[in-house]
């Protein structure tokens, strides 16, 4: 029991890393990643919505029809969305402001739905919660390391604090629209490239 | 009536939903490596985006606003969406198969697009009036369609291409559309 958990929950570190393997929730890791620290905020944000759906769809997964279970999905997910926003409101709100729309697009956000339908609808509490935390701490480490390497190059700071020395002249390709998507681009080639061979 | 122009333009043109906001990417990705397919998917969003935002903005001014709601927004959008896009899809079934049947597979899937709701969060984020409302849902998603269909000509064209190994699908997409980014980036100037 103990090996099938760790199972699912590390499957979500490498196997099946969110946005690499399995090419979903693409906006938001194109969209927050201009910085380490929203990278991070965005990060645990899908942490405990993942977390959060995923166990609650699964303590219903005997009551909900299967016919509607799309629709059901949709307001678990939204419920928690919702209670992420209004805490980001409350207690991170600088972070809140420069997450801006992002945070409730969360919802369409095809990965907390997916995995609500692919894994929690058919399995137990526990496995689940594995799960939703394996592939959400997952997801949160491409956001961190697109971000972190975004942040390094197109602004010379890491997590705010200077890396380069003051002669740097900032590489500002990397932080606009056009150097996500290369950036993205060149590290999913990384990740292929290093997958094959192992 | 020149205000109108100049959102319709900026929504088309400088903040490009998908090279400049980045919203709507899985589709954008998921629908662009067949010209078909790619017209398919841009005429199914600017006919629900168009609705969509109509709704969503009566649903905030005269149910959440009226009644002090706001902080349910995400989640009754999303429910607004969601039962749009199934009623359209009855609709359209019944009444035009014809247009039912070139839009296909492409209706369902717009629920889960996060340009349809992320638009709709924008125009009440921005305090649109209606009919701006109706402009920029109509002229952003045509810059998703203008966007999708640009891409999904060139991807056919890096198709006869030979790629290296690890770059080839998804990984070159994205590079393609970083180039493709940054030719809408300088429209930025016109701002």
């Amino acid at each position: 029991m103990a090996k099938t958990l760790t199972q699912e929950f590390t499957k979500g570190l490498w196997a099946e890393i969110p946005p690499f393997r399995l090419v979903l929730g693409l906006c938001p890791i194109l969209a927050v990643t201009k910085s380490v620290e929203n990278a991070i905020g965005m990060g645990a944000a899908v942490v405990f919505v993942l977390v959060g759906s995923n166990v609650l769809v699964s303590l219903l997964r005997k009551i909900i029809p299967s016919k509607v279970r799309i629709a059901c999905f949709i307001i678990v997910v939204a419920t928690f969305v919702t209670v992420v926003e209004l805490l980001m409101q409350a207690y991170t709100y600088p972070l809140f402001l420069k997450l801006g729309i992002f945070i409730p697009l969360i919802v369409v956000n095809c990965i907390p739905l997916g995995r609500a339908e692919a894994f929690a609808y058919k399995n137990g509490i526990i496995p689940s919660f594995a799960d939703g935390l394996g592939l959400g701490i997952g997801y949160a480490m491409s956001l961190t390391a697109l971000g972190a390497i975004r942040e390094v190059f197109g602004s010379g700071t890491f997590y705010g604090n200077q890396v380069f020395g003051p002669s740097f002249q900032p590489f500002n390709f990397m932080i606009e629209a056009p150097g996500a998507f290369v950036c993205l681009g060149l590290m999913l080639c990384v990740m292929n490239f290093v997958g094959k061979k192992a | 009536m020149g205000d109108y122009v100049l959102l319709a333009i900026s929504c088309v043109l400088i903040n490009n939903i998908l090279l400049m906001q980045y919203l709507g990417n899985c589709p954008f990705l998921g629908t662009s490596k067949k010209m078909e397919t790619a017209v398919g998917m841009a005429m199914a969003v600017i006919f629900v985006l168009v609705l969509a935002g109509a709704i969503t903005w009566l649903t905030e001014m005269f149910i959440l606003k009226k009644f002090g709601l706001e902080y349910l927004r995400t989640m009754s959008f999303i429910l607004v969406i969601a039962a749009l896009v199934q009623f359209v899809e009855m609709f359209l079934k019944k009444s035009i198969p014809a247009l039912y049947a070139g839009l296909g597979i492409f209706l369902p899937l717009i629920t889960t697009n996060c340009a349809v709701l992320g638009v709709c969060l924008i125009n009440i984020k921005e305090e649109y009036t209606f009919i701006e409302c109706l402009v920029s849902s109509f002229s952003y998603s045509a810059g998703f369609g203008l966007a999708l269909i640009l891409f999904a000509g060139v991807r056919e064209r890096i198709l006869l291409a030979r790629i290296p190994k690890p770059l080839q699908d998804t990984s070159i997409g994205l590079v393609t559309a970083g180039l493709l980014s940054l030719a809408f980036f300088a429209f930025k100037g016109m701002a």
